[in-house]
C-alpha cells in the first residue's frame, strides 16, 4: 500500500515534469534536454530558500520563474544563436549542473527536521483532520498537479496557446500570421522548463533534500510518460493529452516500483529507467517518426522558405 | 501598391557558380491588379515572390508597398499586410488544428494573441457562412482537425484563411499545382472570386498556362530573371495558348536545350 501511495505521489509530481517534456517534445517538436537541469534547479532552489525560512509557496513560484529563465536562455541559444535545438539544450543543462551546485552550495543539501515545506506547515496540520494527515503529501500533490494541469489547458486554448501549438505544427503558418516563430518558440520553453523546476521544487519539498544527481534522466522519465500518455490518448477517445500524460506518468512509476519490488536493488533504477523507456518506444510507434500523424499522401515535399 | 525598385539578386556571389539572376528589375503593380507570373524553371519566379515576402535576403534595390518601403522589414513584419498561399496544401493550415481552430487564428492575425480564448463562439456562424458557399460541405465539420481534409479542400481552406483580413499584397504561389485537374479549376475559380470580391492586389505565379491566361489582368514572363513578356488588359485577352507556348520552344532553342 505504501509502494502505491509513494508511487501515485511520485508520479504525480514527475507527472507536472512530464507536462512541460509534453509541451516541448510533442506540441514544439523540440527534443529539449534542458529539463535535466531545470528539475534540479527547482530542487536546488527550493532547498536553500525553504532553509533560509522563505514562505514554501513563494519558493515554488520563484522555481518556477527560475526554470522558465532557463527555458528562455535555451531558446535564445537555439533562435538567435542558431545552434542546434539538442544542442541548445545540452549547453545549458550542462550549465545548469554547475549552477545547481553554487546555489545548494554542496551536491546534497537536506532540509532540516523543523523547515516547513507545502507539505509541513502549521497552517495545512490545522485545516486537515488527524485522519487525513498520512494522505496530506498526497493531497496537496494531486491538488498541485491537477491545478498545473488545468491551467496548461486554459493556456492552450487561449490565442497566446494557438500560436504556440501552431509553431511545432506548421511554423510557416506562424510568420504568415506576422509573427516571429522563433519567440513563440522561447515562450513554448520558458513555459516548459517553468513546469519542470516547479515539479523540481515539489519533489525536493516532498522528499526534503536536494541532490545534485535528481536531474539524471529527467528527459527520459518525461518521454516515457508523454509516449504513454499520448498511447492512453489514442486508445481512449475523450481523455485530453494532458490527463493522459500524468497518468502516464503515474504508469511509469508504478513500473518502476514493481521492478523494485520484484527484488532489483534500487540503485539500478536509471538503467530501469532507460530501459523502460526502450521498451515503451519499442511498443508504441514513436521510434523513428513522431506519432504525428501523417500528412496526406499527395503531399508536395518543397524547401520552404526562411524556414 | 506594389513597386519593385532596381531589384538586385545573386545566388552564389563570388564564387565560380556566381548567378546573377536580378540586374535593376522594375516591377509595379498597381492598386487591385491581378499579376500571373509564368515561366520556366530558374527563371527566377520564386525568387521573386520571396524576396517580396523577405524570405530570401536580396543584394540591391527596394521593395515598396502601398508607399512604405519594406525593404528592410523581416518576413514576419511583412505578412502583417500581406497573404500567402503556396504549392503545397499542407502550409497553410495547422494540421493537428480543427477547421474552427484555423479560422479563429486566421482572423486574429493583425491583433495580439493574447491570452484571450482563442476560439469565439459567437463567430461560428460568420464562419460558417464563409464555408457554406465552397460547396464542399466544410460548414458542417467545423470541429474536424484539418489532417484530416483532402488538398483541395485544405487549399480551398488556405485560400479563404489567407483572406479574411484585410491585405496590401496576396501572394500566391503555384497553389494550383499539387491538385488534380478538377481541383485546380474549382481552386482557381474560388482565387478569382476572392480576389475580385475583397479587389486584392495580388501576385500569382503558375505553371498552368492556361489559367495564367484565363485570369488575371496581366501576364508577365520570366526568362533569367527578366521580363519577357507583359500583357495587359485587351492585349492580354488577345494572347492564346500557341503564342505563350513559342516562345517557351524559342527561349530553350536559344539555350540550346
Amino acid at each position: 500500500m505504501n509502494a502505491i501511495l509513494g508511487a501515485l505521489e511520485t508520479g504525480l509530481i514527475y507527472g507536472i515534469m512530464a507536462l512541460g517534456v509534453y509541451i516541448t517534445y510533442r506540441i514544439l517538436d523540440f527534443p529539449d534536454l534542458t529539463v535535466d537541469g531545470s528539475f534540479p534547479l527547482g530542487g536546488a532552489i527550493s532547498a536553500s530558500l525553504l532553509l533560509a525560512g522563505f514562505n514554501p509557496i513563494l519558493v515554488l513560484l520563484i522555481s518556477f520563474i527560475a526554470g522558465c529563465l532557463a527555458g528562455i536562455v535555451t531558446g535564445i541559444i537555439h533562435v538567435k544563436l542558431k545552434v542546434r535545438n539538442l544542442i541548445a539544450g545540452i549547453i545549458v543543462m550542462t550549465g545548469l549542473y554547475t549552477i545547481n551546485l553554487r546555489i545548494a552550495g554542496r551536491s546534497n543539501l537536506p532540509l532540516r527536521l523543523d523547515t516547513s515545506t507545502i507539505f509541513r506547515n502549521n497552517f495545512l496540520f490545522e485545516m486537515i483532520p488527524d485522519t487525513l494527515v498520512p494522505y496530506l503529501p498526497l493531497i496537496v500533490i494531486v491538488f498541485l498537479s491537477l491545478g498545473a494541469k488545468f491551467i496548461l489547458d486554459w493556456y492552450l486554448g487561449t490565442r497566446s496557446g494557438y500560436l504556440l501549438r501552431a509553431v511545432g505544427d506548421n511554423d510557416l503558418l506562424v510568420t504568415v500570421l506576422a509573427k516571429d516563430k522563433g519567440t513563440v518558440k522561447i515562450i513554448g520553453l520558458a513555459i516548459a522548463n517553468g513546469l519542470v523546476a516547479f515539479a523540481g521544487s515539489i519533489f525536493v519539498q516532498r522528499y526534503r533534500a536536494f541532490d545534485i544527481s535528481l536531474g539524471v534522466g529527467t528527459v527520459v522519465i518525461g518521454l516515457a510518460s508523454v509516449i504513454v500518455g499520448l498511447a492512453i490518448a489514442r486508445k481512449i477517445p475523450l481523455i485530453k493529452v494532458t490527463s493522459a500524460v500524468i497518468i502516464g506518468s503515474i504508469l511509469y512509476r508504478m513500473c518502476l516500483a514493481l521492478a523494485i519490488r520484484a527484488g532489483l536493488p534500487a540503485s539500478d533504477m536509471k538503467l530501469i529507467t532507460a530501459l523502460l523507456l526502450l521498451v515503451i518506444l519499442v511498443i508504441s510507434s514513436e521510434r523513428i517518426k513522431k506519432a504525428k500523424p501523417e500528412v496526406s499522401p499527395g503531399r508536395i515535399k518543397k524547401a520552404v522558405p526562411g524556414a | 501598391m506594389l513597386d519593385l525598385i532596381d531589384l538586385e539578386k545573386y545566388y552564389a556571389r563570388g564564387t565560380v557558380d556566381e548567378t546573377h539572376l536580378f540586374k535593376d528589375f522594375n516591377l509595379t503593380v498597381p492598386d487591385g491588379q491581378f499579376l500571373a507570373i509564368i515561366g520556366s524553371n530558374g527563371s527566377g519566379k520564386t525568387s521573386l515572390l520571396n524576396a517580396i515576402c523577405g524570405d530570401i535576403p536580396i543584394d540591391g534595390g527596394s521593395i515598396i508597398l502601398d508607399g512604405v518601403d519594406i525593404t528592410k522589414q523581416k518576413n514576419f513584419e511583412r505578412y502583417a499586410s500581406t497573404g500567402r498561399v503556396f504549392q503545397d496544401p499542407a502550409a497553410g493550415t495547422c494540421p493537428s488544428m480543427t477547421i474552427l481552430e484555423n479560422l479563429s487564428i486566421a482572423e486574429n492575425k493583425g491583433k495580439p494573441y493574447n491570452l484571450g480564448r482563442g476560439v469565439s463562439h459567437n463567430r461560428v456562424d460568420y464562419y460558417r457562412s464563409l464555408l457554406e458557399p465552397l460547396g464542399l460541405g466544410l460548414e458542417n465539420k467545423l470541429n474536424a482537425k484539418v489532417e484530416s481534409l483532402s488538398g483541395g479542400q485544405r487549399q480551398a481552406l488556405a485560400l479563404l484563411v489567407s483572406t479574411m483580413v484585410p491585405l496590401k499584397l496576396l501572394i500566391l504561389d503555384e497553389h494550383t499545382a499539387a491538385l488534380d485537374p478538377k481541383t485546380q479549376q474549382i481552386t482557381m475559380d474560388l482565387t478569382n472570386q476572392l480576389v475580385e470580391e475583397k479587389d486584392l492586389t495580388t501576385v500569382m505565379v503558375t505553371h498552368n498556362l492556361r489559367h495564367a491566361l484565363k485570369y488575371g489582368d496581366r501576364l508577365i514572363m520570366l526568362h533569367e530573371g527578366d521580363i519577357i513578356l507583359d500583357k495587359e488588359g485587351a492585349e492580354k485577352e488577345a494572347l492564346v495558348l500557341e503564342d505563350i507556348i513559342n516562345m517557351f520552344n524559342e527561349i530553350s532553342i536559344e539555350y540550346g536545350n
